[in-house]
């Protein structure tokens, strides 16, 4: 069982409220992934759940238990750490029994459990090395196996994949992601990239500056952000902003275009503009534009490849069906 | 990728670094020399230098006159029981000031270190009647207590920066794996630092064993350590150079060897984490 | 998840989590960890304080009265006589000046020629692990030791060894601790400190990144530039840490003085003087005042070199 419930929970640093009272409840076997931007305290919230902040008022229930005051280590969660946290003076497999050792849990059990995790994790030639002769993709699995042997009631992941490369953190997220599959236990997952928040989540929080901007499943982010910041956050590149004149067509203070809603052509169109810079990825094809007098720059994605280039003049027409209007506020009008 | 330096300079740098290197180890050299000596010899005129008939009657006579095993084992006993106690005392409060800093945290630190400024005179004569009064003078767990207090300021300080250097998360990741604060400390924090608690323990045993005020001044002669020992050769009656520098390799010997042995720890320890 | 009869599950159970109070034991969120810390920093602290506070108010008390151990003991209250009789002993200011030219004298030398023979073991060379060995051992050697070593051994007059340096050059050996007492005081601790020095100060040369000297070079300046602008403040900060480490361990320097000159010739050093009021003339009164003074000379260099040291602890 893992349903974390937060009632009210707020938290200071001295005089400074970094997350005003909050309400959020992540359901038992839910990925829910907190994204925001860095400062917006998402790995303050993390670690409020884990017990490693004290919440300034409010409430933290771990499967309806007050768990408020409960120390992180009877809280019954596992946590993988940024830094992946392994303790370098033990070998593999002592850095994955460490828990249970902790817990005193008898005889061979956990040999089983170490052994079940590491062949699960592709670690079991590994397991008598130090994490000094590990890579960073096998050390950030010693931290995802120590974490699995706990069988917590639920995973705390603190952007884990942050410090591997490109490569790596497609092959670690999909990893995470099956190992979610089989466990089907809650798992909370902190990033700033929204291209992992997207891929990964069941259920997206989107934090700025301590408050929830909006909770929804990947797809309601996507195509009915709550305000102006989820929807400048969520997609990628991030969605063109136009004010005045043309968003007052709409009857709107601001509307939103995401820059794949936006047909371009050499001949006609709404808007047109100059080509900035073109980026050619074969697959698709970005153009920064330029001299729209709409907005400082208008971004469009264009798929497969598309023949501008820099100083083209070039014709944008958006679809109208899938335009985002928000009001003066930056909040949606529906 | 350092550029290939001509044996020329090589041979010019070796020469000239064995030559300073041999002229500051030279007392130390003559030292241990003038002890296998005879007395005759090591008054000669001129001095003869390694050619001589070595004899061991020196530390023979040294010996018997007084019991340099009771002093070597003061002076074990001291230094070592006064850093271990100091080292105990000083972990927690390492561990608190580099894990859970608070704005105190910095003023606490230099605190201590001051206390190490006051001028060990100026508070001789309640010491030594507090001593009287308790009846530790001339004890060795007297001098224990005192010189723990002398260097604890060096072990917290030090312990401290090496603390500082163990990222937090590590122990955090103990918390979430169910570890007590206790298990924590011994069994993620303590193996971690086991480095730096080692060259704490050798700097501070080798400050305590060479320690020359409380343990001339407090002792007489049940607790006197290889300070005093030494000390008693000062006296006029005792200058014959072959036996002071028999009873002077004597008192050095078992320190010199340690810190020889540890010095790569030792000059991690020294810097006081201020000098990568 | 398929079981949970884990322990976590239990303990949570097990927590008193309603009351909100974990087991003392249990470091918590930080409000535990904060009461944990108090806790495991108080035995240090106290300590230390008492170290501090009991044998200082001692001092203080004693330094009011006329106290002659071996001459009637209490002689009742004297108000500031003490301080008065201390400061206008006529051995007061040499006192003073003596410990202060042995202190600044020790470490310009240490620091000086640390800082020639931290360049020079950096060059490349053969055996350079044992010439470090050579180089350190005088750090181990225990001060009553060394100034006995010196005192008789090298600088006695007749049989030292110095002597016989200058008499095979045709001078006249000189009575070191009488005639240059106070620079032989001066190289005796010299002696035993320019190690450390070296140590600190080859620690810093070697975290030297050689890009910025290869930089420099390519820059076209030459090797005294080189070092007058990249090496010598790159050793700032070392140069700092050795200068406060020693100021603490030579304002108390004892046992060297205690064994070669015992205060004569000028080596008196402020520590020297109360130890001889409080010791040998048993006037505790007249010593305590003494070091109330002492304390307060510690004082001042402490607060001046706290402040630098506390900026390191920034940096």
């Amino acid at each position: 069982m893992g349903r974390i419930t937060l009632d009210q929970v707020s938290k200071r640093f001295g005089d400074v409220e970094v997350i005003p009272p909050l309400d959020l409840t992540i359901e038992d076997g839910e990925f829910t992934v907190f994204v925001g931007p860095s400062g917006c305290g998402k790995t303050t919230l993390l670690r409020l759940i884990a017990g490693l902040e004290d919440v300034s008022a409010g409430q933290i229930r771990i499967d309806k238990q007050d768990a408020t005051m409960v120390p992180p280590s009877k809280r019954g969660l596992a946590m993988v750490f940024q830094s992946y946290a392994l303790y370098p003076h033990m070998s593999v497999r002592k850095n994955i029994a460490f828990p249970m050792r902790m817990a005193k849990i008898p005889a061979d059990e956990p040999t089983r459990r170490i052994d079940a995790a590491a062949k699960a994790l592709n670690l079991t030639d590994y397991l008598d090395r130090r994490p000094g002769q590990l890579s960073g993709g096998q050390r950030q699995r010693v931290a995802i196996g120590r974490a699995i042997v706990r069988e917590p009631s639920a995973f705390l992941f603190d952007e884990p994949l942050s410090n591997l490369d490109a490569a790596l953190r497609v092959g670690m997220r999909l990893e995470i992601s099956e190992l979610h599959e089989r466990l089907e236990t809650t798992m909370i997952y902190v990033t700033h990239d929204q291209v992992e928040a997207m891929t990964m989540a069941d259920k997206i929080v989107v934090l700025h500056a301590g408050v929830i901007e909006q909770v929804g499943s990947p797809l309601e982010l996507y195509h009915t952000p709550r305000n102006k910041f989820v929807a400048g956050f969520i997609g990628s590149p991030k969605m063109n902003f136009i004010e005045g004149e043309e968003a007052a067509k709409f009857d709107a203070h601001t509307i939103g275009i995401r820059p794949e809603h936006i047909e371009v052509s050499g001949e006609e169109g709404a808007w047109s503009g100059v080509v900035s810079v073109s980026e050619h990825l074969g697959s698709d094809t970005f153009f920064h534009v330029h001299n729209t007098g709409l907005a400082e720059t208008i971004t469009v994605r264009a798929g497969g490849e598309v023949g501008f280039r820099h100083g083209d003049l070039i014709f944008l027409t958006p679809r109208s069906d899938v335009i985002h209007r928000f009001d003066a506020q930056g909040l949606r009008i529906a | 990728m350092a550029r290939a330096i001509t044996p020329q300079r090589k041979a010019l740098n070796t020469a000239l670094a064995w030559g300073v290197g041999l002229l500051i180890f030279f007392p130390i050299l003559w030292t241990i020399l003038t002890s296998f000596q005879t007395e005759a010899q090591a008054i000669s005129d001129p001095p003869v230098f390694l050619f001589f008939d070595w004899t061991l009657e020196n530390y023979a006579v040294v010996q018997e006159r007084s019991d340099y095993g009771r002093f070597l084992w003061n002076s074990i006993i001291i230094a070592g029981g006064s850093t271990i106690l100091g080292i105990i005392i000083a972990v927690p409060a390492a561990w608190s000031m580099a894990f859970v800093p608070s704005k105190r945290t910095k003023d606490i630190l230099l605190w201590m270190l001051s206390t190490k400024m006051l001028p060990a005179v100026g508070v001789l004569y309640p010491i030594y009647l507090i001593f009287i009064r308790m009846g530790l003078l001339d004890t060795k767990i007297g001098l224990v207590i005192v010189l723990m207090l002398i260097n604890l300021p060096i072990i917290v300080w030090m312990l401290y920066t090496y603390f500082k250097e163990i990222p937090g998360e590590i122990l955090e990741a103990a918390r979430m794996d169910g570890a007590t604060l206790k298990e924590e400390v011994l069994y993620v924090l303590t193996p971690m630092a086991i480095p730096g608690i080692a060259s704490t323990l050798l700097l501070n045993v080798i400050l305590a064993w060479n320690e020359a005020f409380w343990t001339l001044n407090l002792t007489a002669a049940k607790a006197a350590p290889l300070t005093a020992f030494i000390a008693s050769y000062s006296s006029p009656e005792g200058l014959f150079y072959a036996k002071l520098s028999a009873a002077s390799t004597m008192a050095i010997g078992p320190i010199l060897i340690l810190g020889w042995f540890s010095q790569k720890q030792l000059v991690s320890g020294l810097t006081f984490g201020a000098v990568k | 998840m398929a079981t949970q009869d884990s322990q976590p599950a239990d303990g949570l159970m097990a927590a008193p989590a309603a009351s909100g109070k974990p087991a003392a034991s249990d470091l918590g969120g930080t409000r535990h960890a904060r009461a944990a810390a108090r806790l495991m920093m108080a035995p240090a602290v106290i300590l230390l304080l008492g170290w501090m506070l009991v044998p200082l108010t001692m001092t203080l008390y004693f330094s009011f009265k006329k106290y002659l151990p071996l001459r009637g003991g209490d002689l009742g209250w004297v108000g500031f006589d003490n301080y008065v009789r201390f400061v206008s002993s006529s051995a007061f200011w040499p006192s003073v000046q003596a410990t202060l030219v042995i202190v600044g004298g020790v470490l310009a030398i240490t620091v000086v020629l640390g800082v020639g023979l931290a360049i020079l073991l950096n060059q490349p060379m053969w055996g350079q692990g044992i010439v470090r060995v050579l180089v350190i051992a005088p750090f181990f050697v225990m001060p009553t030791v060394s100034a006995l070593v010196w005192k008789n051994m090298f600088m006695d007059p007749v049989n030292g060894l110095l002597a016989h340096l200058w008499k095979a050059f045709g001078a006249e050996p000189l009575v070191w601790l009488t005639q240059a007492s106070t620079q032989s005081i001066i190289l005796i601790v010299s002696w035993q400190w320019l190690p450390f020095a070296t140590l600190i100060l080859l620690t810093a040369i070697q975290s030297l990144d050689r890009e910025q000297l290869e930089a420099a070079e390519m820059d076209g300046a030459p090797p005294h530039k080189r070092f007058a602008f990249i090496t010598l403040p790159h050793l700032s900060r070392a140069i700092t840490v050795v200068v406060l480490i020693q100021t603490i361990f030579l304002l108390s320097i004892f046992a060297e003085i205690f064994v070669t000159t015992q205060g004569a010739f000028g080596t008196k050093t402020l520590t020297y003087l109360i130890f001889q009021r409080v010791l040998e003339s048993q006037n505790i009164g007249l010593g305590s005042a003494g070091g109330v003074y002492a304390i307060i000379l510690a004082n001042i260099v402490a607060i001046f070199l706290m402040r630098i040291v506390g900026k390191n602890l920034d940096a």
